[in-house]
This record gives C-alpha cells, structure tokens and sequence, in this order.
C-alpha cells in the first residue's frame, strides 16, 4: 500500500481532536486511554469483554444525528476509534462540575458501593439517555447486562436508569450534535486509516477491492472485525498481532441487503445493526442474539466473524444452518459460496484459505409454513457462553413433517445438524411417538463432552428435551414453556 | 468573641448526624471517575511491574526450574523467587509456615505462585512468566472433601461441639432420618482484582498502597518477608473496589512481591493481578460437604442431630479454622436443638487454599439446616415454614445454643410473622400449588428462611479497634479509624457517628486512608464488625477531645461542666453560644490538646474453645426472606419471580447504606446458589476463571418484584453504637430462601412429599437431574 494513500487513525477524545500513526495497533482503548491519556476513570476489571469497568462510548454521525455506542475498551484496539467520538467518564460532568443526569441518578438512587463497576455503569447509562423515550425494564437489563457489579445487586442502578431521564431535557451533547458531526465529518479525507509501531501494521481498507489486494499483499494478516473475540488473543493469550486488517471501514461489508429470497448480511455487521431484520423475519434468532453477548459486545462483534472464527459455541451459526444460510467468500477478486454447515470442516478448522475472507452470510427470508425456534441453555440468562444451544426449522404438510433441519451448538467440535434425528422425523407424521423415537437418536448425531459449562450426560439429555419442547410448542400452543420469556413478561409489568 | 442571643434562628439539627438516610461519601466520585483506587494512583517516576510465575501441576515435587529465559524476556528487570527473601518465606495470615510467598521444592496446587518477574510494564511482565521451563515430577493430587477424607489429609485438627446426648435422642426419637447434602464454594469476583503499589523509602522501609481488608495483617506480613520489624513498613488503603473477605488475608502475597522487589530495585513495584491470575492464585469460599441425622416428633420438632461438616480448606490453613468454626456456630441457625453434636473435619486439598468470604462459614452451616428442615417437612407432609416455626428458639429452656450460649435477643418469631403476613405466604403457596396443577413444564415454587447470624469476632481479642481524631484550629475534623472502606459504607457511617458526637455538620468531617502509621495492631475490617468497633473506637476518640474542649469551657468561662452543651455547629456554655470552630480555636490558644486517639473493646463476650462453650457473640443480627422461583421441568433453567425481605438493622446508622448490604448481600448470595460454579477438572485446574466461565449475577437475574424492608423500632438490646446492629454479612444469608424455592418447585413434582436431591449450586444441569432423580423415585416406589 502506497504511503500517499494512507492516513494516521483520527478521532476525538471528548472534544479534542487526536491523531495516531505510531502506535503499536495491538493497544487497546483501554492501555491507551490509561496510560498515554492517564485517564484512569476508565477501570480494567477482566480484560475479556465480560465484566464492563471498562465501557467507554463511541459516537460517529449517522445522518444528521449522533449515534451513541458502548463498548468493551479492554478488547478494542485503538484503531477501531477512528472517525469517532470517544467519551470517558471523565467526559460527562460539565466543566461547572455539575454531573451528567445519568451520574446524578446514579448518586440519588445509591447506585454505588465500592465504585470500581461504576464508570462503566456509567458509559452505559449515558448510551442508554442518548436513546428515545423512557427505557422499561427489560430495555435496561438489556443494556446493563453486560456491567457486572458485586455490591449493590443491581437494582439501585435499575432505578437510575429509570430516573434519569426524569428532567427530560436533551443533555449538553445533544446540544453540541452539530459541532461535533462537522468535526468528525473532517477528519475523513477518503485515505486508508494506517498504524506502523514495534514492527506490528494496521490496516483499515475502505473498499472491498482495498480489503481484497491488502490480503493478497499480507496472507498472514489476522482479519479484525468486532475485536470481540481477536481482542482476547491479545489481553488473554498475549499475542502480538500484525499486520492487522481492520475490516470496520469496508463500505460494502457494511450492508444487510433484503430481497424476495434472502437477507444478505454483510461480514462487518454488528449484531446490533443486524437485530431490526433479523427480528423481523425470526424473532427467536433475535433472542439469541441479544443473550450471544451484552450491548456492548452486540455493538462491536459481527455475525460475520462469529461465523469465521468457527467456534464450536458460536450462537449465530446453530440457527442460520437450520435455516440453510449460505456463505459468501472472496479470494483476490473470485467470489464463491457454499452451504454454511460445510463451512465448519472440524475444531478450529474452516473453510477458509489464509487470504480468503466472508463477505456476506445470506440467509433465507421467512416463509409462513416454516416454523423457526431456537433454545439456548447456559448457566445465566444474559451474556453467558453457550452450554448447548438447538435450533429447529420445521415446515409441515397437513401433520406430516415435510422438512425438519435441526442444528445444535455446544454439542460437538463444530455447529452440526442432527442429521439422524432430523432422517428420523422427515415424511414422518408430526406426533409424539415419532418424536420420542427421533430423541433415541440424538446419541448417534452428537457425543458432546465434559466441560465447565456442562456434562456430556446433560447436554445429551437437554438436546434430547429440546425437541421435546419444540413439539410441545408446536403442538400446544397454549402451554407456558418458557422460563426466558416468562421473566421479560415479568419483567415487562415491574 | 461571637455572642449569639437566643432569638437568632440557628439549625435544630447538624446536616448528616446519625441514623440519616444518606449517599456514600465517594457517591459522586465514583460516578465521575474521580475515586482513586491502587492501580489509579500517579505512578512514581520508574515504576516497574510484578507478574506471578504460576504452578501448571496440582501437586508436583519440582526437578528443575529454569528460568533463564524469563530473565532474557524483553523489558524484565528483576526475577524474584525463594532464594531472594532475607526474611520468612510465608505470608500465612495465622504464622503457620504454610502459606510460602514462593513455592521451592513441592507446590502444592494448580496456580501456585513459584516466582515472579519485574518488568517495564505489566504486559512485558505477564508475557515474561509464561517463558519458564519448569519440570515436575507429579505427585498423586488430592481434589476433593472425598479425597481428603479417604486419606485423612487435613490442614487443622477435627473439631467438636457437643450439647446433651444427640445419639440417644436420635435413637429415641419417634422418626430419623439420615442426608447428605453438598454445596460449592464461591468466588469473591470483587471487581478490583487485587492490587499493591510499594514505594521504597529511606533505611530500607517501605510504603505499600495496598487493596487490602486488613492492612495491619499486609504490614506484618511484608515485614517478616522483608525480615525488618513492622515498624518499617506502612500500609495504606483508601478504598476497595469490593472485598467481600477476598482481601482479608489475600492481599499479602502481592503486597510482600512487590515490596520485595521495590526494596531491592530502589524502585517503585505494582502488582496488580490479571483477572484470570487472581481467579486462579487465590482462595475462594469454602465448599462443604454435610452429612447429618435427625430425630424428630410428628410435628417435626428436633429431638436429636447430629451434623458432620467436612470443608475444603484447599492447600494451606489460612483462616479456615475459624471458618469452620463459624460454620458450626451456625449449623443451628435459628433453632433450637434439644440434644446435639457437630463435628467439623478441615480438609487439606490440593488446591487453592480458600478463605474468608461474606459469612466466614455461617452461610454454610445454615445451609445444612435449612435443608433438614425441608427434608422433616416433606416426610411429614408439612409446610415447610410450620417445620420451622416449630423449632425456632423459645423462651428457656429452648434458648440455648449448641456451644451453650443462651440467646438473649430472639425476635425472629415476631419477625417471621410479619414477613409471613406482608408477603402473604399462605396465600401464595396455595396459588402456587394450583399454578403448579395446571402447568406441565413450569413450576413454581416458594420458600420462606431465616437468619440468625452471631455477631462478633468468635476469636475474642480480634474484637477491638482504634480510632485517631483530630480537630484542626479552623474547626475541621480529620478522622482516621482501623476499618477499611471497601464499598460497604462503613468511612461515612463512622464520619456521621464522629459528626455527631461534634455536633458539626458532616462536610467537616474529613475522611482519610486507613493507614498502619496512624492507628496500628487493628483487626480486618471483617466479621462484620466494621461500623460496630470503630464506630465506638471513633466516638470515644471525639469523647476525649469533646471532654477537654468542655472543660476548657468552663474553666474560661467561669461555668459548670452541666452548663456546657454541644449544639449544632455550636457550643452553648452557660447562656452563651459558641461557634465550635471559635471554641476549637480558643481551645488552641489555652493549649489544649485537640487530637486523640480511641479505643474499643467489645463487652461481654468469652469463649472456650477446649469445651466449645461461653458466650462468643456480643448479640445476633436477624433477618428473613420469601423468595419465589420458576423452574423449567424440561431444561432445569429457573429464575427468580417475586422477593420479599424483612431484615434486622438494629437502629440504622444509615439505612440507604444499610438497605444496600441487604439487597446486595441478598443478589450476591443468589448467585453462590444458583449461577456460580467453580468447576475444577480432573487435573485440578479451576476451570472457571473468569467472568466469561464463572457467572454471577446480572441485572436482569434480580426479581421482577423485590420488596425489601428494615425492621422498624427495633434498637439493639446491647450496647452498640447508637443501638445499630452489623449488617456486611447476615443478608447474604437471605439467599437461602431462593435455593430452598427451587427445591420447593422440584418437589411440587412429587406432591410435595419427597426431599429433592439438589445440591448448591442449582445449575440448570443439577436442578434437571434432580427432577430426573426424584420421577425416578417415584416410579420406584409405585
């Protein structure tokens, strides 16, 4: 890449313009924010994106309005603020010292004991006022979700949330909107964002034709997306990544396309921005999407890489196999496609070659007769890593199983169908005999193992009752089946 | 001189005296960013940074270690192991030689510490500690309570109580039983991992900022390691980012690696663990196995037990003796036993050596008798509660405890009756049970328990604190006390109890770090005594000080000691008022002494241990909860519906602190019993070392319906300060309730009349094989 077509990594901390180009592009917001900034509002409390002391919000212009994100600063690399606001805790109080109305709902409510958890309750609350409207409970355990606090049990900063917005008066952001758009607005002249320090590169193509020739040039290159789980190589396993290949600026990348057939969801999506379609067309994928991670890592991870990484308790996967998604993948400037089960060759192991790269996952749209439901277990509701995870697409002729996919996720080294059970129940009639009979053969399609999150004797066990309920809630559509939307309704009344 | 006449409106009460409703005092720095914690403080010019070198074996005789490329790593200044301590090689917190800084020749479990790397940064040296070649020899490793039992591996002798003859009551009684039921330990997940930040200073004497519970115990320890007398070392703390006993004695081990380091570098030394090194290197809650046996009566009144407690101490004693301990002063809970022995066998495991937590035992024990009590009542076909009611302590001669105390203060029957009421418990059940008929994969389930928690240190001299006061010539108070603040709320409940003894308003009362060099020999702020002692310790300092500015008074103004009072802000001597800051410099003018220190030794209390007897608690804290839970009969996931609490503050000091230790105590006891696992696999790796794998609760976990409230016009029949009770523990145990409604749930499968097998904590796997286990049962025994 020519130097001419590279630009250093601009953004704003608070109002101040900032510009990087000889930092090692594996800090992350975090290092950087506490050591070069020594602003040390912003707390480290696990350093994997799970505890939420370390919540910064990103702002960048979405039209003629800011748009307000909160992230994980412990797994985001520095280059991934570029074109964007930064706010810090330190940011919110005005100059006057007078707090932000979310900091002085918090002190109101006694929302803090020991305070270490605080500021990034904080970052969050104030993501959450820059939002429409007063937010009901289960819009707040969402957005909380994923700040971890050991003190107060939640429900003083609960009532925060909730009072808030009590004043109802568009905060001093709001206010400044317009000067800081125009100042983002200038700091993109079109060039590549670039970081070179310690030997280590960074690259943030704004094309795909960019994105293509930078992997041809460096095969090598790690292929960043959300950072949401490629941070942790470098906080957890202390790894030092380069060159790194940003793949957040890539407009085309930055899509969902929908036609009669297929949803077509670019491979930089957030699940965030994916949530509204996906909603739409399956609403029990979207509830496994917002229980995958917390809005903070909803609002940095991609389906895209969810699915690349290959995890074997990837939460994406599981429903988009049973719906028979496709893979699209570009190799210098040869697109091609498959299934997505055929994706997931074996542990750690994709189709993929080193300087291939997804594109876009394409998923069908809904169809009346296809009935879509997805069940995940896991020791906690929110923001938890799958134990096992099933999704069933069924699609029925009178009583008889006309098509049934059935792919569960925790439960071998890849996302697989259950392809015995799925034999088991095809042309067969839609009734519980058959289905008793199909569970006898989950053991042939799945020998889950022993972890911490479950037993292979459980997970079994769960898989086999998995379908039962799925029959169940075709079959009654009356019974009360479910513990997670028995708490949100719950939840929804408080 | 300021002469005020009576007709001058002055404020009738001083702005945050005692028993008021206020913010913690660190409200709004928290909320800003600006409360500074260790890791926060401006690192000194050339600060370098520790990262532990930790065991990859369980247990291993260690051949060869080489460390060679540890040395070579980019940025490492200094490697660190035994060989380099001038002083002792332990940082045990009781002096038993068990607790090596460094392992040498044997480590003894999964993610000891063997040495440990100074480097530029903490990255350099974290990334240096993973260079070491070390080669074990492996030695058989003992994981479990099971294991330690077999082979009577354990770190402190068996101990004994003993009242009556619990084996000829069992033996008499019209109905036994015999159970065993498990529980898990739990991990402290204070959000601030542990952090120390020495500096070294002249003569070889160090300063460590330290994360610490109990900076006194830290000095000590630092001391011995460095062999110097503890009077060259400082510790100081101004505040935790939670403690939760994770830093009681946890904090020693870092301080003392970094102190190392900082003395012989000359340079400052951080050692701040990584999340998933503080998960693995440190101690946790003990998990416990409980064998028992019971007779009882046909209403399920207790004739006999006997409990056999066996605790996983992990590698090394720490405090597991007095945890135990407390264990079994709280194996009775609420209840009184007519005949009873608890036996409490400490089992030394090859694995993290676990220590204090929020409970110190207690949590344990009671929850070995909630689950008796369950287990009597679906025998005999009764509610749950009338099983209970049926046992609480009574009038004497039902009021003697298992270690011959007698219970002076019991109000649980009254307070179980009120909750019982204002939660509609009855009610609620019968809906219940009909819900349940009419739901095939759902079920619910209620549960009221309660909670009787011994409040002092049972080892008696931990039970006293110091204070230091003083009062500056423009009025202003600096008040430095023993206890550390680590969320809690004790520094602004001790600054309102000083505020009012002044009768100044609170913003004058300033305060400040606890330090070592300002008021030394203190105990852990611990056992929830914190706010108890030094809150005594901080008034009788103020006392002093308040009793000299007195008798300056009157000598100057020629009146009685009777006609001096201190009002708001002001003193009245004689028909005069003062301004407090006008008499307090007046008072410095006639040389008058304007600083003391306090003191504070609890009353009252003794214990024997040789015959496990006397009276270890000054007094008991009580409290009660009815939770209610759904379950999903299919997956085992269940979640928590409605909450309701009624729990004994004494007379509040601060009740929007206090209410904040029950909720929180409440939550955080919830997720020991639910969503919290430690999970340790066959090579006793823990597993779950981080938020990702261990899971505590989060904000939508806390019940849709939480009522929570403070016993009212309820003042503690001792002595205490200003008749409040300890609040930092006994909530905690209110989470039995949840546990205890998820087995109610389960059993509502079985009509109610079959015990569950479900041990802590209910996992959505535990609680669906308890359901599989007990249909099974019942197809058995049809």
């Amino acid at each position: 890449m020519k130097k001419d077509q590279t630009r250093p990594v601009r953004f704003l901390l608070g109002d101040e313009r900032r510009e990087l180009s000889a930092i090692d592009p594996n800090t992350t917001v975090l290092t950087y924010l506490r050591r070069v900034e020594r602003r040390v509002g912003t707390k480290e409390g696990c350093g994997e994106g799970d505890c939420g002391a370390c919540t910064v919000v990103l702002a960048e212009p979405e039209g003629d309005r800011l748009r307000y994100r909160a992230v994980n600063s412990c797994i985001q690399f520095v280059g991934a603020l570029d074109g964007k606001q930064l706010l810090t805790v330190e940011d919110l109080a005005g100059s006057d010292g007078m707090l932000h109305p979310c900091q002085q709902a918090l002190v109101d409510c006694h929302g803090s004991q020991c305070g270490f958890c605080t500021p990034g309750f904080v970052m969050s609350l104030f993501a959450l006022y820059q939002e429409a409207g007063t937010p009901n409970r289960n819009r707040i355990d969402d957005a909380l979700a994923g700040n971890l606090c050991r003190c107060t049990g939640y429900g003083p900063i609960a009532a925060a949330a909730k009072a808030m917005k009590a004043a109802g008066q568009p905060d001093r952001f709001a206010h400044r909107a317009p000067q800081t758009i125009a100042a983002l607005k200038a700091l993109d002249d079109g060039a590549m964002p670039h970081l070179e320090a310690n030997g280590h590169s960074y690259f943030a193509p704004r094309s795909v034709e960019q994105l293509a020739q930078l992997l041809t040039d460096h095969p090598s290159a790690t292929i960043l997306a959300g950072g949401t789980d490629v941070g942790l190589w470098v906080t957890k396993q202390l790894r030092q990544l380069g060159p790194i290949i940003w793949i957040g600026e890539v407009a085309e990348l930055n899509r969902i396309t929908v036609d009669d057939r297929w949803i077509e969801i670019g491979a930089a999506i957030t699940y965030t921005d994916a949530m509204a379609t996906v909603e739409a067309h399956y609403p029990d994928m979207a509830d496994i999407l917002r229980r995958l991670g917390s809005e903070q890592i909803r609002n940095a991870g991609t389906i895209g890489g969810n699915i690349a990484n290959g995890s074997p308790i990837g939460d994406s996967p599981p429903p988009l196999i049973a719906l028979g998604s496709r893979l699209v993948l570009r190799r210098g400037d040869r697109l091609r496609e498959l299934a997505l089960e055929d994706f997931f060759l074996d542990y750690g192991k994709q189709d993929r070659q080193p300087d291939e790269f997804v594109v876009a996952v394409k998923v069908p749209v809904a169809e009346p007769k296809r009935i879509l439901r997805c069940y995940k277990i896991s020791k906690r509701f929110d923001q938890d890593i799958t134990a096992s995870l099933g999704a069933f697409a069924l699609t029925l002729a009178d009583k008889e199983v006309e098509d049934i996919r059935i792919c569960f996720g925790g439960m071998a080294p890849v996302p697989r169908r259950a392809r015995q059970v799925e034999a088991a129940l095809k042309g067969k009639e839609w009734i519980r005999e058959n289905v008793e009979a199909a569970c006898w053969v989950m053991s042939e399609d799945y020998a889950p193992i022993t972890d911490m999150r479950a037993s292979a004797r459980y997970r079994l066990q769960v898989a086999q009752n998995l379908l039962r309920k799925f029959f169940i809630e075709t079959t009654e559509p009356a019974a009360r089946t479910r513990i997670v939307v028995e708490r949100r309704a719950a939840h929804e009344l408080a | 001189m300021n002469l005020h006449s009576a007709a001058t409106a002055e404020p009738t009460t001083i702005r945050g005296g005692v028993h008021n409703t206020l913010a913690h005092d660190s409200a709004a720095k928290h909320a800003t960013g600006a409360a500074i914690y260790v890791d926060d403080i401006p690192e000194p010019a050339g600060t370098l940074h520790a990262a532990p070198g930790l065991s990859a074996r369980a247990r291993a005789r260690i051949k060869n270690i080489d460390l060679s490329n540890v040395r070579a790593a980019p940025g490492v200044v200094l490697v660190l192991t035994a060989a380099d301590i001038p002083g002792t090689n332990d940082v045990s917190p009781i002096g038993a030689g068990d607790d090596p800084l460094f392992a040498t020749e044997e480590v003894e479990f999964h993610g000891q510490v063997l040495f440990a790397v100074i480097a530029e940064s903490h990255e350099a040296a974290r990334r240096a500690t993973r260079l070491a070649k070390i080669e074990y020899e492996e030695l058989p490793a003992l994981l479990t309570v099971d294991d330690a039992l077999r082979t009577q591996s354990f770190v402190l002798p068996e101990h004994v109580m003993k009242r009556g003859d619990p084996v000829s009551a069992i033996t008499h009684a019209p109905h036994r039983m015999k159970g065993q039921f498990r529980l898990g330990g739990q991990e402290h997940f204070y959000l601030e991992g542990q952090a120390s930040l020495a500096v070294p200073m002249e003569d070889g004497d160090v300063l460590v900022h330290c994360s610490t519970q109990h900076p006194s115990e830290v000095q000590h320890n630092v001391a011995h390691v460095l062999g110097r007398p503890n009077n060259a070392v400082t510790v100081e703390c101004r505040r935790m980012g939670g403690g939760f006993g994770g830093k009681e004695t946890q904090g020693s081990q870092w301080a003392a690696i970094a102190a190392l380091a900082a003395v012989k570098l000359k340079r400052p030394v951080k050692c701040r663990l990584d999340r998933d090194d503080d998960m693995i290197a440190t101690g946790k809650r003990h998990d416990f196995r409980i064998d028992y046996e019971v007779g009882y009566d046909d209403q399920g009144r207790i004739l006999g037990i006997s409990f056999d407690h066996a605790a996983r101490c992990g590698y090394s004693a720490d405090l597991s003796g007095a945890i135990a301990d407390r264990a079994m002063f709280h194996a009775d809970n609420g209840y009184f036993f007519e005949a009873v022995q608890i036996r409490s066998r400490r089992c030394k495991t090859n694995t993290v050596s676990n220590t204090a937590f929020r409970g110190f035992g207690g949590p344990q024990g009671m929850l070995g008798i909630e689950e008796v009590m369950d287990a009597i009542a679906r025998e005999r076909g009764l509610d749950p509660l009338d099983v209970r009611r049926i046992n609480l302590y009574g009038d004497a001669p039902r009021n003697v405890t298992p270690y011959h105390m007698q219970v002076e203060d019991n109000i649980l029957p009254e307070l179980i009756t009120q909750i019982e009421e204002s939660s509609a418990y009855r009610r609620r059940r019968q809906e219940i049970t009909q819900w349940n008929r009419q739901n095939a994969y759902l079920k619910k389930g209620i549960a009221l328990t309660p909670v009787k928690f011994g409040i002092s240190f049972t080892t008696t001299h931990l039970n006293q604190a110091g204070a230091l006061v003083h009062v500056y010539t423009d009025g202003s108070v600096h008040l430095n006390h023993g206890g550390t603040e680590m969320g809690q709320g004790l520094f602004i409940k001790v600054a309102q109890v000083v505020a009012e003894e002044f009768q100044i308003d609170l913003d004058q009362v300033k305060i400040t770090p606890t330090n070592t060099g300002k008021v030394p020999n203190t105990s852990a702020t611990a056992a929830s005594s914190g706010s108890d002692m030094n809150g005594m310790a901080a008034q009788a300092a103020a006392r002093k000080i308040k009793q000299r500015l007195t008798e300056f008074a009157a000598e100057k103004y020629k009146v009685t000691a009777e006609d001096i009072a201190f009002l708001p802000n002001r003193v009245r001597i004689g028909n005069q008022e003062v301004p407090f800051r006008d008499l307090v410099k007046q008072a410095y003018m006639g040389r008058v002494s304007l600083s003391a220190t306090g003191y504070y030794r609890t009353p009252k209390i003794h214990y024997d241990r040789e015959t496990a007897s006397g009276r270890p608690f000054l007094y008991f804290a009580y409290g009660a909860a009815v939770s209610e839970v759904m379950i999903d009969t299919l997956t085992g996931e269940h979640t928590l519906l409605r909450v309701d609490i009624l729990h004994d503050a004494g007379k509040s000091l601060n009740p929007a602190i206090d209410l904040g230790q029950v909720e929180g105590g409440f939550i955080q006891g919830m997720g020991w019993l639910t969503s919290e696992e430690l999970w340790f696999d066959e090579q006793g790796r823990l597993r779950t070392h981080a938020p990702s794998t261990y899971k505590i609760p989060t904000c939508s976990d806390r019940p849709a319906d939480f009522r929570m409230q403070l016993l009212e016009n309820n003042p503690n029949r001792e002595e205490t300060i200003h008749r409040s009770k300890a609040v930092g523990e006994p909530p905690l145990m209110l989470a039995i309730s949840a546990f205890r409604a998820i087995s109610d749930a389960i059993a509502s499968i079985a009509n109610y009349r079959i015990l569950p097998r479900l041990d802590a904590p209910a996992t959505p796997e535990r609680v669906l094989f308890a359901i599989e286990e007990l249909q099974a049962r019942m197809e058995a025994a049809e």
